[in-house]
Formats: C-alpha cells, structure tokens, sequence
C-alpha cells in the first residue's frame, strides 16, 4: 500500500493544563481531498499549526510522506512540501501581487539566498507566478500592493502563495470565510482546479463546501476525531449529528 | 576585607538604582511594548528638578515634588505624543522616544547648561550612617538603599494586593484580552507610564547625588538600564532586580580590582612582554575592562538563554 | 534594467561628475561638504538595507563603519610604509573589515528581530567603544590612528592630494555601493527581505528561514557600512574612537529615517539633508541638536515617509496639474507657521544664551533684530508671536485639510 500523504497518530497538545487535542489519528492518502469539521473551540486551527510547525505537539507522531514532522520549525515542513493557508489573512501587505506570489516559488525553484541573480531574470519564477496568478484570477491587479486589495482579493492571494510553490499537500484553513455564496462558489472552483493530483485538508464551518468538495470528512470534536468517513456516512452518523450537525438539513 | 565589604556595600546600592530604573522600564515594556528610550531622560530630570527645587524649597518638599513632576511628564509624554504611535508598531514607537531623548537632552542643556551641577548631598542627609573599618559610610546610601526597598514593596504589594494591581498584572501577558474584558486600556496605558516614569525621577533624585549630575547622565546609564531588562528577562521584574544587582556588584568590584591577565599568567609562572601578540590584551586590568562588563554579559546572555534570567516572553 | 532606470543611474553619474565643477560648488569648503555628503549616503543606504528593507531597527551600526574605518586607516599606514596599492582601492579594505565583523556579529545578533535585535545593536555598540580605549595598539587611544593618503604609489597621474580627487574617489565608490545594493534588492534573499519585514512569520511558511536572511542582510549591510568608513579613512586620513560612537550609530538612524525609509533615494537625501544641517547649522546656533531632534520627531509623528515620501505623496499632483491648488492652500499656512517657528526660535535662542553662554553678556542679535534678554520683553514678545501663529495654525488647518480632499476627490 502506497505511504499515507498525512499520517497523525496519537497527537496530543497542551496549553499549560489544557489539552486542546486529546490524541488526534488520522491518515490521509494522497491526492485525496478531506476536510475537518467541528464546532468552535473543537481544536481545528490547532491541528492545522501542529502540522504546519506553527506549534510543536506535546505527543505524537506527524508523517509527511512517511517522514516524521512533529516539532520541526515551519520553514523546514514547508520545503519537504507542506504548504498552509491561514484563517486570517497572512501575506506581505507592502509588497505588490506579483511579488507575493513570486515570494512563493523562489524556494521551490532552488533559488535560495542567492545574491546573485536579478528576480526579473529568472524565467521560470516568473512564468510560474504568472500562472499562479492566472488561477487564482488576479492577473488584473498584478501592481497593486496587497494591503490595498478587497477580502475576497486577499483570501485569492492568500491561497495562490498557498499554491504556488507546488506543494504536494495543501492545508487550507477556513478559506471561504466571510465570503458571499458568489464568492464562496468561486472560491470553491479555484480550490478544486488547484487540488488536482495534489492531497488537499480542507477546515470548513461551510457545509455546502464541505459537501461539494470532501473526498472524506473528519469529524473533530472537543480535541478528538469522532468520526471519519465519506460525506454521505458522516451525514446519517448519530453522534455527529447531535455533536455538530443537527437533524436540520445541512 | 575592607574592600570587599565596601564593594559589596556600594555594589549593592548601585545595583539598586540600576533596579529603580530598570522596574519603571520593565513595567512599561511589559505593559505596553514600548522600549522607552527616554525613561532615562526622566531620570536625569528627577535629578535636576531636584536639584532645583531644592533650591527653591528646600530638600524635603524636593523628594516628594520631583518625580511627580517626572510622573506628570511622563503621563504627558503618553497622552499626547506615544498615543499616537502605538498604532504604527514597535518600531515607529521606539523611534519617537529616541527622538523624544535627545530632545529631552537639548532642554536640559537650555535650561542648566552644559556643564555638571553642583548637586551636593543636602545637609539634612550628610552625615556618616555608621562606622566601618574606620571609614565611616554615608547616610544618603542607606537612604538609597532604603527608598529602594520601599519601592520594590510597594510594587510587590500594589501588584498583588489591589485590583489595578491584578489588571495590570494581567495586561502584562494579555493586553488584548484585558481591553476586551472592557478595562479602559489607554488609560492605564497612561497610569503606568506616568508610575514608571516617577520612579525614574525618584531614582534620579536619590542618583543624582551617587552621579555626576549632567546633560550626559541620561545616555551614560540608559545601554547599561537596557542590558539589565534584557539580561534579567523581559517582562519580570524579579528578574530585573536580580540582574541589577549581578551587574551593580560585579561592576563596582571590577573597578576596584587593579589585576590584569598578565597577573593572573604570572602567578603561574607565565611571562609576557611586549613583544609578544596578546600582550596587549592581558595587560587590560578589570578596572580598565569594567565598562564593557555589562555588555558583555549581554552577549553572552542572548547566546546562552536569549529569555534572559527569568524572563517570559521572547519578545 | 528598463531604459528608464539606466537613464537615471546614467544622469546620477553624470550629475556627480559635474557637481563640484558648477560654479557656486566649486570652493574647497563646498567640495569637502559634497565629500562628507557622499561618505553619509553610503553609510545612510547601508543602513536602510537594515530598517527600511528589513524591518530591523538598529543602534549600532556605526560599529561597522567605524572598524571599518579603522582596518581602512591601518591598510593607508601599510601603503605609507610601502605597500604598492594605489588610494583608490582603500575603501576594499574597510568593505572586507565590515564584512568580516558583520558576519561574526551578526551570527549573535539577528538571532532576534524587532525589540530586542534593537537593544543587542545597542549593546555591542557600547561594547565596542568602551573596548576602543582598551586596545590603543590598534585603536590608537583617544587620538585614534592617523595616515598620510598622498604617501601612495601615484594612479592614472593623480596623488590623492586635492579635495577634489578624494571627491571623485568617494564619488566612485558612492555610485558602485548604491548600484550594487540597489541590485541586491532585486535578488531573490533581496525579495526575501522585503518579505520578512512585512510578514516574518509568513515568510517562514513559504520555505525561508527570517533568521538566515536577516543574517544574509546584515552582513552586506555591514560590508557597505564598512566601506563607507574607508571612504571616512581616506577623506579624515585619521580615525578615532567617535567613528564607533553611539552619537554616529544615532545620526545615521535619522540620515536614514528623516529621508525616507520607504525609498531608495530616502537615505541619500536624508544624508544630504543632515550633513548640510550638522555642518551649516551647527555654525549658526548651538541649540541645533534641538532643531535636530524636534525634525526628527515631527517626522515621526506626521511624515512617516520622510522627505521622499513627501516628494512621492505630490508627485500625482503635479503630474495631475492639481499641485497649484495645494500651493496656494498651503500659502495660507506659510505665515501662521512662520509665526510659530520664528517664536519657538527665539524663545530657545535666548535660553540657550542664558544657560550655556551667560558669559557672553545678555545682549544679542536674532534674525537682525536686538534685544537684551535679561528683560521680559524679548521673552514675552517671543512667546505672543508663537501664540498668535498657533491660534492661527488652528484656523487655518481645516482649509487645507478641504483643499487636500478636494483635489484628491
């Protein structure tokens, strides 16, 4: 059986006395698009920052690609080929779209701490930033500085520096929040033409999202995964339905 | 042993103005993140306004009048100049009081001129507290001492025992959660830089007279202020404290001890002269090296344990 | 490079060639002030690598300057006794001196940003002056070290004597340093730094370490640090401890800030600006560090973007054709603060007589007018002048507050 993208076993995270994830096992395989829910407070932005470096956790093990992750700094994940977006928006507000985009890549391609080299040369982070931008359909405001850009300009951007570096495993927190059913609608097509042949983790509180994109459905309550399974299992799962869903119609 | 004694003595009492400054600091940057650059400054003018004000009402009224004058400055500086900063980051807020020191500067030399003044220990304080070894030590140092003490208990007390005690305890860690509990946060904003610059003046007061009173206080003792917040870690002030003495003492002995590398390779039976390459380095005597004691402390601190002694935040 | 951006650096080249031939600039005193100028400005872009690129606020970066202006000194008094290195190739010297304590320094120091990265820059910088009187062998003790620049092999038939070669020397080296850290900036870590100023934390989850590229950052800042003190050695032909002082580390922070910190050109025009003040200025008054510092707030507090940013912020006004209607508003301030300043002025001037020169007797000129300022009329009157411009201030503010919505609308 081909190495799990994603591999959570046992992971624990305390705040001082609290614990917050009371052991979390999860195993995503690749290419698959799985999404985490729960309600407020359950732990999932959490679970994301133990898995991108922001935290360290306090037990456990965190597999990418079969290599142990758990505790290491961010920067080191990212380059193994993890890549997160954040919740609030998290991106270089002084610089213009394209730099942030191209911000992205220059790792990816190799180009390191090179002092060398004039950015405007370098072809291939170029022509990847232009794509980038393509998908996430801000080419028109390539220029302006990301501070000046609306929400839903932001929250595109914050997914393309998600994106452009090529990561093979995609964690993206939240990313239709505040949105309009327009936007989210849109939000929801770039997110499935970026996820093709990659392994997407999607936190949602949208269930319609969640409905229309999940592979699977990881159900995360008070630090712990009740339930995972296909949507359609999750929907008729008793417990869920009285921890987070409802008997409305979700 | 004379010297050791009064090493210690006056090591001690340098180390607890070094804490007098350094508490009203940590408070501030605690509270607020702000490193104030001329919490110095306020010093320096506790020491002249004391100076002056007990030339126009005598030294007692002075103690008391001074740094409450440096209190209102301070609550002053706050309200109407760094209210408008905060928002901008540590960097634009930094830079003011940067600004704000050399200008507090200038206005000193306006106001006093350029050279020191002859700020003698009043009468009323100047006589010998006790005998020692047959040199008697002066009363103002226990003075210091004592005002000192009295200070690091009140804000023990006034931190645990008061309910705008326990606020600003807990603003230290959580200033966004204390505003979002509905506490008038600007306000104590401006409470604590005014208790923190009063503090300063009332160093300045008492320092004023261990010192050499000048335009150039402020910028001779604030890196060594700086290095002990850093050192004792931020955010404490139990650190601050045992940091300020650490540097205090081991300072004050350095000054007194003549010796030398080349001492301390010749009592090993090890001779240098000058022709030799490191001979210049080992013949710096820890008095001549004892400026640059506290920073390199420092260095090695943020090496070692970049928290600092007891410190809680990183940043 | 664009056509346009080679245009300018062309122009630039030009206009420094040219500057100290133009009639009016062609004294010695002008020449030795565009020397000093030019020495500033690369010190000043060295800096804004750090603070305005970065993010990273520092209190002593003079330590590079000065070391090395120190080794650059030490390099001159080798050529002095017979090295064969023409002048020009001196300011290498400091360049590699800087480069060198950049990096072991700055391997301690950019282990931390923000605040504390503050303090430590402060904290080395005290260390490395107070070390400058301990080790006289190499920092010659309070009259620090001196050499000869025309005890030198003899290059292209010039012998480094005149004001006016030492002028293209610098010149040289000022349009090489601003090239080369223009271009660094446009690198990949040069991207990166701007990333790590705006955003750190992000920065880290697209695959950089912010401690390695402040680090990277650093070292080249120090680098040119270091060769702006080479230029120092050859224009001063003596360093002394002042070169690492916290009074230096302290100038070019405001060379820099009151500049622009967002701009390239900020930091030239910052040392331009600041040079001409500490040197003209400082002739007219001694209450200039004042002048200095309240500038320097008053460009905290309302122009963060300093002088360059000034230009930048009526730029489309002018292109807009909108940039009379701003004048004209702003002529109505012009008296109100003239007022003010006039006040203020006079109010400091005669405390500063008082304090710092009761001998000089409690007569004195200000601006062509005389008074004796042992009597309260000069004081009172000084004091109602700055009152009236204030009140006047007041009136006048909201116009051009209209005024500037107006034209931006």
């Amino acid at each position: 059986m081909a190495e799990a993208a994603l591999r959570l076993d046992q992971v624990r995270k305390s705040f001082g006395a609290t614990q917050i994830i009371r052991g979390v096992s999860l195993e995503i395989p690749a290419g698959e698009r799985h999404a985490i829910i729960g309600p407020n407070g359950a732990g999932k932005s959490t679970l994301f920052n133990l898995v991108s470096g922001r935290f360290a956790p306090s037990a456990g093990s965190i597999r990418l690609h079969g290599e142990e992750i758990a505790g290491l700094r961010p920067y080191r994940i990212s380059r193994r080929g993890l890549s997160r977006s954040f919740q609030v928006t998290n991106i270089f507000p002084r610089m213009s779209v394209f730099e942030n985009v191209r911000c992205a890549v220059l790792w990816s391609l190799g180009y390191r701490y090179a002092f060398w080299r004039d950015v405007a040369k370098l072809r291939d982070a170029n022509a990847l930033a232009e794509r980038t931008l393509e998908q996430i359909r801000l080419t028109a405001r390539r220029d302006a500085a990301a501070g000046v850009l609306t929400y839903a300009e932001q929250r595109a951007l914050e997914i393309g520096i998600t994106i452009a570096g090529g990561a093979s495993v995609i964690l993206l927190d939240e990313p239709t929040a505040g949105m309009s059913r327009h936007e989210s609608e849109s939000t929801v097509e770039l997110i499935r033409s970026i996820s093709a042949g990659r392994t997407l983790v999607i936190v949602e509180h949208d269930m319609g999202v969640v409905f229309t994109l999940a592979d699977r459905i990881s159900v995360l309550v008070y630090g712990e995964i009740i339930a995972t399974d296909i949507p359609q299992r999750i929907r008729e799962n008793a417990a869920v339905r009285s921890a987070y869903l409802g008997d409305a119609d979700a | 042993m004379e010297l050791v004694t009064f090493s210690l003595l006056n090591g001690a009492v340098y180390g607890l103005l070094l804490f007098m400054l350094s508490s009203g600091l940590t408070l501030i940057f605690s509270l607020m993140g702000v490193l104030n650059f001329a919490h110095a400054s306020l010093f320096m003018l506790g020491a002249y306004f004391s100076w002056q004000l007990s030339r126009w009402v005598g030294f007692a009224p002075a103690l008391v009048l001074a740094p409450l004058l440096c209190g209102l400055i301070g609550a002053a500086i706050e309200r109407y100049g760094l209210r408008a900063v905060h928002a901008r980051g540590h960097v634009a807020e930094i830079l003011f009081t940067f600004g704000l020191s050399y200008v507090i500067a200038e206005l000193v030399i306006m106001g006093w001129g350029r050279n020191p003044i002859e700020n003698r220990v009043p009468a009323m304080i100047d006589f010998a507290a006790f005998h020692l070894f047959g040199t008697s030590y002066p009363f103002y140092k226990v003075l210091m001492t004592a005002i000192s003490v009295g200070m690091f208990a009140f804000l023990y007390g006034a931190f645990k025992r008061t309910r705008l005690g326990l606020v600003i305890q807990a603003a230290l860690t959580h200033p966004q959660m204390v505003g979002a509990l509905g506490h008038d946060v600007p306000r104590l904003f401006v409470l604590v830089f005014a208790i923190g610059s009063a503090l300063a003046g009332l160093a300045g007061v008492i320092g004023g007279f261990a010192l050499l009173t000048e335009p150039n206080m402020a910028a001779n003792l604030g890196p060594i202020v700086f290095v002990v917040v850093v050192v004792g870690g931020l955010g404490s002030i139990p650190g601050a404290f045992y940091a300020s003495m650490l540097i205090g003492i081991v300072q004050t002995f350095a000054v007194a001890l003549d010796y030398s590398m080349l001492d301390l390779l010749g009592a090993f039976g090890v001779t240098l002269t000058r022709a030799d390459r490191l001979y210049e380095v080992a013949a710096i005597k820890i008095a001549q090296a004892a400026p640059i004691i506290p920073y390199v402390l420092l260095v090695v601190m943020l090496v070692v344990r970049p928290r600092g002694l007891l410190g809680t935040r990183d940043t | 490079m664009t056509r346009e951006r080679l245009a300018w650096w062309i122009a630039a080249a030009l206009a420094l060639a040219v500057l100290p031939l133009v009639p009016g600039l062609d004294s010695s005193f002008s020449r030795s002030l565009l020397t000093q100028m030019g020495i500033a400005a690369v010190f000043a872009l060295s800096y804004n690598l750090l603070l305005g690129q970065t993010g990273l606020l520092s209190f002593g970066h003079a330590v590079y300057f000065g070391l090395g202006g120190y080794a650059a000194i030490h390099f001159l008094r080798a050529i002095n006794g017979g090295l064969p290195i023409p002048v020009p190739f001196v300011p290498l010297a400091g360049a590699a001196a800087g480069l060198a304590f950049g990096i072991v320094l700055g391997a301690v120091t950019t282990r931390r940003a923000g605040t504390i990265f503050a303090l430590i820059s402060l904290g080395i910088g005290e260390m490395v002056h107070a070390a400058t009187l301990m080790l006289p062998g190499f920092f010659g003790g309070e009259e620090g070290v001196t050499a000869s620049r025309t005890r030198a092999p003899h290059w292209l038939g010039l012998d480094f004597g005149s004001q006016l070669q030492v002028y293209y020397v610098i010149a040289f080296w000022l349009l090489a340093a601003a090239a080369a850290m223009y271009a660094f900036m446009r690198t990949p870590v040069g991207r990166m730094c701007n990333a790590v100023r705006d955003n750190p934390e992000r920065a880290e989850f697209i695959g950089y370490n912010p401690q390695r590229v402040r680090f990277v950052v650093f070292s080249v800042s120090a680098m040119f640090a270091g060769l702006a003190g080479g230029l120092h050695a050859i224009n001063y032909e003596i360093v002394a401890a002042e070169a690492v002082s916290a009074e230096r580390s302290g100038v070019v922070l405001l060379m820099a800030y009151i500049g622009g910190v967002h701009h390239f050109i900020g930091a030239i025009l910052g040392a331009i600006a600041i040079t001409w003040l500490q040197v003209s200025l400082s002739d007219y008054t001694t209450a200039w560090l004042l002048y200095l510092g309240l500038f320097f707030m008053a460009i905290v507090l309302y122009v963060q973007g300093g002088l360059a940013g000034i230009v930048t912020l009526h730029a489309p006004f002018v292109r807009a054709r909108s940039a009379g209607r701003l004048l004209r508003a702003y002529a109505l301030a012009f008296v109100p603060v003239a007022a003010e300043v006039f006040g203020a002025i006079a109010l400091i001037e005669m405390a500063y007589r008082r304090s710092t020169a009761p001998e000089s007797g409690t007569h004195m000129r200000l601006f062509w007018i005389a008074m004796d300022t042992s009597t309260p009329w000069p004081w009172l009157i000084a004091a109602a002048t700055w009152a009236a411009g204030y009140v006047a201030w007041r009136r006048v503010r909201p116009r051009i507050a209209a005024e500037w919505e107006a034209v931006n609308g």
